[in-house]
């Protein structure tokens, strides 16, 4: 709906827009400059390989909860939902050693297995909330706790790992890549491309937009909203799926502490980047901005040492807080 | 005051003669109160919880057990009541989920002159377990800072996870310190990796970044000794240290086993020590052997020769 009040009057556009827009993008940089002054290393290749390889997670899990949450709803289980998926995949790659051997058509098969899983759990979010209607938040809430305790009984209490010569064979798909660049990080990246695509030129995009600003309005223009409110839950389940593709392979074992409170690094990442919370209105290159500024900060505490351990979470919520409020200040100012 | 002084009395007189003949036929049950299985160590602690339990159950067929796990301290007060209400347990092993919220509680059950054995955490007011048994926490940490002392010298330079900032890693911490001091290690850096093996990732791989001369690597706990090898894996760095992991994880006591020489030793703090209690429990009802008292399991330092004897390849830690 910003898009539609920008285009009416062409004068105020520009400053509007870039006190708006910019003000996570100003964070991020902020956040770079502050990191290099501080460790030479900090821009080194290895050092920006990992942050980025390890954004991937979340910032694949982040292009699906922008949609969800652009279409005015929020999934708390993603995180629950990729321990448990990351537990079965390993399970099902284990099973299949037998009969397809270690080579590509196990991790082909794995990889299948864990995109279903995925889907399936969206699935279901997605159907008891559009169809039965029951509250995003229940829902999400209560299967959190469900795929939390499954994976932690799957697991009976302890760690699966995947089987030694499997993992070996997998290793590449989070350690390799093409001319340098880590696949994690080419995967975050087609993912984040399409879904910006998705977002704004396509049907479905603005059907979620539609949706999260205004359910009646979009129902009588003839969008079905109980199908596109379960599309994005589905989506969202099926890139919890990727994400957990490119996850085994770094460790090659899931528990019950996997993915922990990754679902609210989720949401704060699609918040600082921009996208309103009650939905409406969602922005995907801002999410992956958002990503990067939560891992940027873990890695230049750790790197700096400046402060003491013990307020790492406190200067983590400083920094998230402040840049939704240099956005919210750029809003505000038009 | 003095009608509950006879009842105790006469309680304790009835747990003595328990390996009297004439109430062999009596069946005498057994409290087993733990948390839940929510990660590694607590899923080897239930592990050898229901070994033990069904060991004993076959040995002495007059005891009978019941065990619950909890998710949190309300659950586990309500299962200790529900024990002592519904099943008349004649004792109660306990490993308190926190020590403030279990204390009068588990005074209570005391107070019916139940045996009360407590397990690894204390409860905040001394004396009212009969038997007390436990790992050893800053043990723990010294045993590590001691193979560090030995092995390193002036001007080496090692970096330390941490676990979730608790008592019990601060203990830890502090004996491994106060271990390596005026050895002239030099620690580089401190951060917590909270015991779980994706955090303790990214912190290597932070601390690989920032720091070119790594000689030795405090993991402090197998599941983040596991990610901080992936890293140092990833960096090609293998060759440059060693690591030192903690608890006697079943993955890496095997590698080693296989003689993995970046893994040249390990500390224990075993899970198994709730079957110490259980056992020790077991053996004070069924017969006169005392067992009242402190019971605490030392840290042993796992060394390739002997790391057979402490792999349980059964277990899911």
């Amino acid at each position: 709906m910003t898009d539609t009040t920008g285009e009416t009057t062409a004068g105020p556009r520009r400053p509007r827009l870039n006190l708006h827009v910019l003000g996570p993008v100003l964070a991020l940089i902020a956040l770079i400059i502050l990191g290099a002054s501080l460790n030479s290393n900090f821009l080194s290749y290895g050092n920006v390989t990992n942050v980025l390889a390890r954004s991937a997670f979340i910032g694949i899990i982040a292009v699906g909860m922008t949609f969800v949450i652009t279409a005015g709803g929020i999934d708390l289980s993603v995180g629950s939902m990729a321990a448990f998926v990351a537990g079965v995949m390993i399970l099902a790659m284990n099973a299949m050693i037998p009969t397809l051997g270690i080579g590509v058509p196990l991790i082909v098969a794995g990889m299948t297995v864990a995109l279903l899983a995925g889907l399936g759990a969206g699935l279901i979010n997605g159907f008891l909330i559009s169809k039965v209607g029951i509250e995003a938040f229940i829902v999400t809430l209560g299967s959190m706790g469900i795929y939390r305790s499954l994976t932690t009984w799957l697991a009976d209490g302890g760690t699966l790992s995947l089987d030694f010569d499997a993992r070996s064979f997998y290793r590449p798909v989070y350690y390799d890549g093409i001319l340098g660049i880590a696949w994690p990080i080419i995967v975050f990246a087609l993912v984040a491309i399409l879904g910006e695509l998705a977002m704004r030129k396509t049907p479905f995009g603005r059907h979620c937009a539609a949706l999260g600003a205004n359910e009646q309005v979009a129902r009588y223009s003839a969008v079905k909203v109980d199908r596109v409110r379960m599309a994005t839950y589905v989506l969202l389940g099926m890139l919890v799926g990727v994400a957990t593709i490119m996850y085994v392979p770094r460790l090659g074992s899931a528990s019950g502490s996997t993915g922990v409170l990754w679902e609210l690094e989720a949401i704060a990442a699609v918040i600082i980047g921009g996208t309103v919370l009650k939905g409406g209105f969602g922005r995907v290159w801002g999410t992956v901005v958002g990503v990067l500024i939560l891992s940027l900060i873990d890695n230049i505490l750790n790197l700096a040492s400046i402060v003491s351990p013990y307020l790492n979470g406190a200067i983590q919520g400083v920094i998230v807080i402040l840049a939704v409020v240099l956005q919210r200040e750029g809003k505000s100012a038009d | 005051m003095k009608r509950r002084d006879i009842f105790k009395g006469a309680a304790l007189g009835l747990a003595l003669a328990a390996a009297g003949p004439a109430l062999a036929q009596d069946t005498k049950v057994i409290g087993v109160a733990i948390p839940s299985a929510t990660h590694g160590f607590m899923g080897g602690l239930n592990y050898h919880a229901q070994a033990a339990i069904e060991r004993l159950e076959e040995t002495y067929p007059q005891l009978d057990f019941v065990l619950a796990t909890a998710g949190d301290a309300g659950k586990m007060v309500n299962d200790i009541e529900d024990m002592v209400a519904t099943r008349n347990i004649s004792a109660l092993v306990v490993l308190p989920f926190e020590s403030e919220p279990l204390t009068s509680p588990v005074q209570a059950v005391k107070e019916q002159g139940i045996w009360v054995t407590v397990v690894d955490r204390g409860l905040s007011v001394e004396g009212i377990e009969d038997l007390y048994v436990a790992g050893d926490n800053p043990g723990f940490g010294r045993v590590a800072g001691e193979y560090f002392a030995e092995n390193l010298g002036d001007g080496d330079n090692i970096v330390v996870l941490r676990g979730i900032p608790t008592t019990l890693d601060n203990e830890r911490v502090d004996a491994f310190t106060a271990a390596i001091d005026g050895s002239g290690i030099n620690v580089l850096d401190m951060q917590h990796g909270n015991w779980n093996r994706d955090d303790a990732f990214n912190v290597m791989q932070d601390f690989l970044s920032k720091y070119d001369d790594i000689d030795a690597v405090w993991a402090a706990d197998d599941d983040m000794a596991v990610g901080v090898l992936e890293a140092i894996d990833q960096a090609g760095r293998n060759d440059e240290m060693w690591v030192v992991g903690g608890a006697g994880m079943k993955q890496i006591i095997k590698r080693m086993m296989d003689g993995d020489p970046m893994l040249p030793v390990n500390v224990t703090y075993p899970p198994a020590q709730i079957a110490t209690a259980i056992e020790l429990t077991a053996l004070g009802l069924v017969s006169d052997t005392p067992v009242a008292g402190r019971f605490i399991i030392g840290s042993q330092r796992i060394t390739p020769e002997n790391a057979e004897q402490y792999y349980f390849p059964d277990s899911p830690f």
